[in-house]
């Protein structure tokens, strides 16, 4: 039996030494970080603990700004991209005909590199002395003057920032939605139908119910990941977030580590424990209306 | 309100190249009399289930009609036809409780038909009062036993009032002792209501237990349409006869030799006004008497008994069938030593086919 | 039957055609703003410099496509080194990934052991923990460890993958029992019964977590950002990030377009190929993780 119990740990060695080294140690160490004062990553040495960490980046105007364009994102982007991904899942398994080739386009944008493709949406929505960019021309039609969305004002380049969020996130979603509309059963649209339900009754009464434990997961989950938005703003924007006004909270976090302004990862690992913090919120809240509202 | 089937044909069209059509249903032509239960019988895939689809308005025919009573309803969709559905997994909505479930149909009503909410659960109630489930109305379906769940359905389907109820293998889905219970009830509840009802069954039990007439099917075609006894009696095939019946019927390689039947080399039975030539002789368990000097010869194999009859099982170079089984009353002795055994047949149990269209073949005064 | 019903049966009729023509407009413009980025860059990639930029009003087509900027993209920046890189991490990675998920999760699953269950509890409770938490420590052990501009550094902190070991862990253990058993009674060893029984059977889902991890790797930005500031080391991300900032100047869009088709080309194909597979295995991660 020894010799057994042996044998089942050796197996897992690899994974509980990369886990301990780089997952288990540095979330202990995060919050050590977090408490230390003046911490010093050349010298290694601080000189008190305490919450003035927290205090500093409460105070930061970068940080305050990171905080107000996360939430504007996350408010915006999770209940546009989900209700986008359930009209489009409900039409796509209404049809037969180019279903399979539609859900194959639809999917693209999963495997694509963000940084990449943030490129081609930048020279789509940017102005320059060259050209106002595609999408002026196109907003020109209808008697819009050009607009920089990439350097411009505040309001176009969130604009822009949450469409191609949007663009990003949807495949998943139109993907899990859709899976979860084929599972149901069509026996019941059957039922209904002998019972002439209209459609819309149909879909509000029935498809609607069966299929919310998706719709509430994909919630939680887009909270979770809308949250953690980074590289969708550099692509659009470039490395220096705060000076585009366009930070968000893990930007945040990353330029207190790292580049121009970084060599701070107590400031870092504060503004870590609070996103943290206001995630874990938020879900909880989630799970507690997802339990009054979710069937079985 | 009876239901009438005119030359009604349904074809799937074949998937992917080189695929063929499939014939589900062939030039259905039958009317189902109205108030009666109607047990649609045969193997799986020979379009009974088809069959109800297209009473139902769920699938439309590649060509021909159906009539509700005098109304042509080939063309309605199954909402302006006013039938009940009752699904073989009973298709509840899960997340609705029974009373919710009962009363959905009732929601889609328009117009004049609109109920209030108070009439509806008054409605749902006498329905669950007649399937006696009136006692679980707050329950939502995973709470309930299949049973209960069954019980359900068919009061969702009844809710309406409808003219036709249909039953998708009503009993496949309940264990053995639940199926004996359930369809007593189906019976009851459609005696209840009168409403006409036609049921899908693989389970030849079933359909003869509590049908007033069955319609037996295979490989798109009706085979027969008769009252149990009768296609039990006097089968227009040897499929149907094959069909019917528990323990199943023995099928023999024969002859007929001037108006007398032989098995072998034994002559077992006069069969006046036949042709010579070679047939299918079938004979039920019970046509079977044991006799000393029967002309029958069979090699004894074991006795089984089974209570008030038992069964003498035998070998017979030309039976069809693996072993030849016959149930007589257990008041006969039977010698287990002996090899053989011999026996006389009753004229009446005992049914003649063609060899090749395998129809039934008269004789005597049959007919 | 009466008027009214065949009436109302024909309006059905003509709403439901209706329904359906909407249907495939709604989707047929979700699908062009989808694919529109991709064709944008592909026709921008084509186009040749001097004539890209004397457009004021981008043109939609382009008459004279040209291969010169993708020569450039591979000359005026190491844009090969990068995508060299990229391959060398993917591959290290996912391969190490494998070597770790594998015998891990054929441990839960079949091996009997004192502390599994409380050790398995321990991984999945870790699957909750966001990665911006432990970023932070990771990035100075790598640099106190030294390890800054390697590929060590690059990887190390890559490989663990809590959720392919729970999704293969759930994949080994529907192989029934009795395999395990009858291969014991003829004396299989365990590493043989693995490799010769286990992950023949569960291959779909090996090549699924295995594409799945491809993709992260090729995709990962900010990790590399963190510890590579020496251009040699530089993933495709950070590559087009550095070619954006100061690469071939901000002007030269066509050769950066030419860049983004390079690094966004293996894994459309890879995405093409595996098609059915990708999709299966990101349903069912998202419905069970």
């Amino acid at each position: 039996m020894e010799n057994k119990s042996a044998k089942g740990w050796l197996y897992l060695i690899p994974a509980i030494l990369f886990l301990g080294a780089f997952m288990v140690y540095p979330l202990v160490d995060v919050f050590v970080y977090s408490f230390e004062e003046g911490y010093n990553s050349a010298s290694q040495t601080f000189f008190g603990t305490g919450l003035y960490n927290y205090s500093y980046i409460l105070h930061d105007p970068y940080f305050l700004q990171a905080v107000k364009n996360t939430f504007i994102l996350v408010i915006v982007t999770v209940p546009l991209s989900t209700l986008i991904a359930l009209g489009i899942s409900y039409g796509l398994s209404s049809i037969k005909a180019l279903r399979e080739l539609f859900q194959t386009v639809y999917f693209l944008p999963y495997v694509t590199n963000t940084l990449a493709v943030g490129l081609v949406f930048m020279i789509l929505f940017q102005k320059t002395p060259y050209t106002d960019g595609l999408v002026n021309l196109i907003l020109g039609f209808f008697g819009v003057s050009p607009i920089d969305f990439i350097d411009g004002p505040y309001w176009a380049k969130m604009f822009v920032l949450c469409f191609y969020t949007v663009w990003v996130v949807l495949p998943f979603k139109i993907l899990i939605l859709t899976s979860a509309l084929a599972s149901v059963s069509d026996d019941y649209y059957n039922a209904a139908k002998v019972d002439g339900t209209r459609p819309f009754r149909i879909f509000r009464k029935i498809t609607l119910p069966m299929i919310s434990p998706m719709i509430f997961y994909l919630v939680i989950t887009g909270f979770i990941g809308a949250f953690k938005a980074y590289s969708d703003a550099v692509a659009l924007f470039g490395v220096n977030l705060n000076a585009a006004e366009m930070n968000t909270i893990v930007g945040y976090v990353y330029d207190m580590l790292y580049g121009d302004s970084g060599g701070y990862p107590s400031y870092a690992s504060a503004a870590a424990i609070v996103l943290f913090a206001i995630v874990l919120t938020i879900t909880c809240i989630n799970l507690l209306i997802s339990k009054k509202h979710v069937h079985y | 309100m009876k239901v009438v089937l005119q030359n009604v044909t349904k074809i799937f069209p074949g998937r992917g190249r080189g695929a063929s059509d499939t014939v589900a249903a062939s030039n259905l032509d039958f009317e189902i009399p109205d108030g009666e239960l109607i047990a649609l019988l045969g193997p799986s895939g020979c379009g009974k289930s088809t069959t109800l689809n297209l009473i139902s308005g769920l699938q439309k025919p590649t060509s021909g009609r159906i009539l509700f009573g005098e109304d042509d309803v080939t063309d309605l969709p199954p909402e302006n036809r006013g039938v009940g559905l009752v699904f073989q997994n009973y298709a509840l909505y899960p997340h609705l409780s029974v009373t919710d479930n009962i009363t959905f149909p009732l929601g889609n009503l328009r117009g004049k038909d609109r109920m209030s909410k108070a009439e509806m659960k008054q409605k749902a109630y006498e329905i669950a009062k007649l399937v006696q489930i009136d006692g679980l109305m707050d329950r939502k379906p995973g709470e309930l036993s299949g049973g209960q769940q069954q019980r359900v359905a068919i009061a969702r389907a009844l809710v309406k009032m409808p003219k036709i109820l249909l039953l998708d293998e009503p009993l496949s889905n309940l264990d053995a002792r639940l199926r004996l219970q359930t369809r007593e009830e189906i019976k009851r509840i459609q005696r209840e209501t009168g409403i006409t009802t036609v049921f899908v069954t693989h389970d030849q039990d079933e359909a003869m237990s509590i049908s007033d007439r069955i319609i037996v099917m295979k490989e798109g075609v009706v085979q027969q349409i008769g009252k149990p006894q009768e296609v039990y009696d006097s089968p227009a095939n040897l499929f149907v006869a094959n069909f019917l019946g528990t323990p199943p019927i023995n099928v023999f390689s024969a002859s007929v030799k001037g108006e007398k039947l032989y098995i072998g080399e034994d002559c077992v039975l006069d069969v006046k006004n036949v042709p010579d030539g070679e047939v299918w002789a079938a004979v039920r368990p019970e046509g079977f008497v044991l006799d000393e000097n029967g002309p029958m010869k069979c090699a004894l194999d074991r006795v089984e008994v089974m209570g008030r009859d038992i069964s003498v099982v035998s070998e017979n170079e030309n039976s069809v069938n693996p072993v030849v089984r016959s149930i007589i009353s257990a008041e006969n002795r039977v010698d287990i030593s002996s090899k053989t055994v011999r026996f006389r047949l009753k004229p009446f149990k005992t049914l003649l086919f063609d060899k090749k269209t395998e129809d039934r073949v008269f004789f005597g005064d049959d007919k | 039957m009466n008027r009214d019903i065949i009436k109302k049966e024909r309006n059905a009729k003509a709403a439901n055609a209706v329904r359906k023509t909407l249907t495939y407009i709604i989707l047929a413009i979700w699908a062009v703003v989808v694919l529109f980025p991709f064709y944008w860059m592909v026709l921008t990639s084509v186009k040749n410099y001097a004539s890209y930029n004397s457009e004021y009003i981008p043109k939609f087509f382009t008459l004279s496509p040209t291969l010169e900027n993708y020569a450039s993209a591979f000359t005026a920046v190491p844009l090969g080194r990068y995508f060299l890189n990229t391959v060398i991490f993917t591959v290290l990675t996912t391969g190490l990934m494998l070597i770790v998920t594998i015998p891990a999760a054929f441990a839960f699953s079949r091996l009997q052991f004192k502390g599994r269950d409380a050790v398995f509890t321990l991984f999945l409770s870790l699957m909750m923990i966001p990665y911006e938490l432990v970023v932070i420590t990771n990035y100075t052990t790598i640099t106190d460890l030294g390890l800054r501009n390697t590929f060590t550094g690059l990887i190390l902190p890559s490989v663990t993958s809590v959720f392919y070991i729970y999704l293969l862990k759930e994949n080994f253990a529907q192989i029934p029992d009795e395999l395990y058993y009858a291969a014991k009674v003829d004396g299989t060893r365990d590493l043989k019964y693995l490799f010769r029984v286990m992950i023949p059977i569960c291959r779909p889902t090996i090549i699924t977590i295995t594409v799945l991890k491809v993709i992260e790797c090729w995709n990962s930005y900010v990790w590399p950002r963190l510890v590579t500031d020496d251009k040699n080391y530089f993933l495709v991300s950070n590559g087009i990030q550095e070619i954006r900032e100061n690469g071939f100047g901000r002007e030269n869009i066509p050769a950066m377009m030419a860049a983004v088709v390079v690094i966004s080309a293996p894994l459309i194909v890879l995405f093409l190929v595996f098609r059915k597979k990708i999709m299966e295995g990101v349903a069912r991660g998202g419905t069970k993780g």
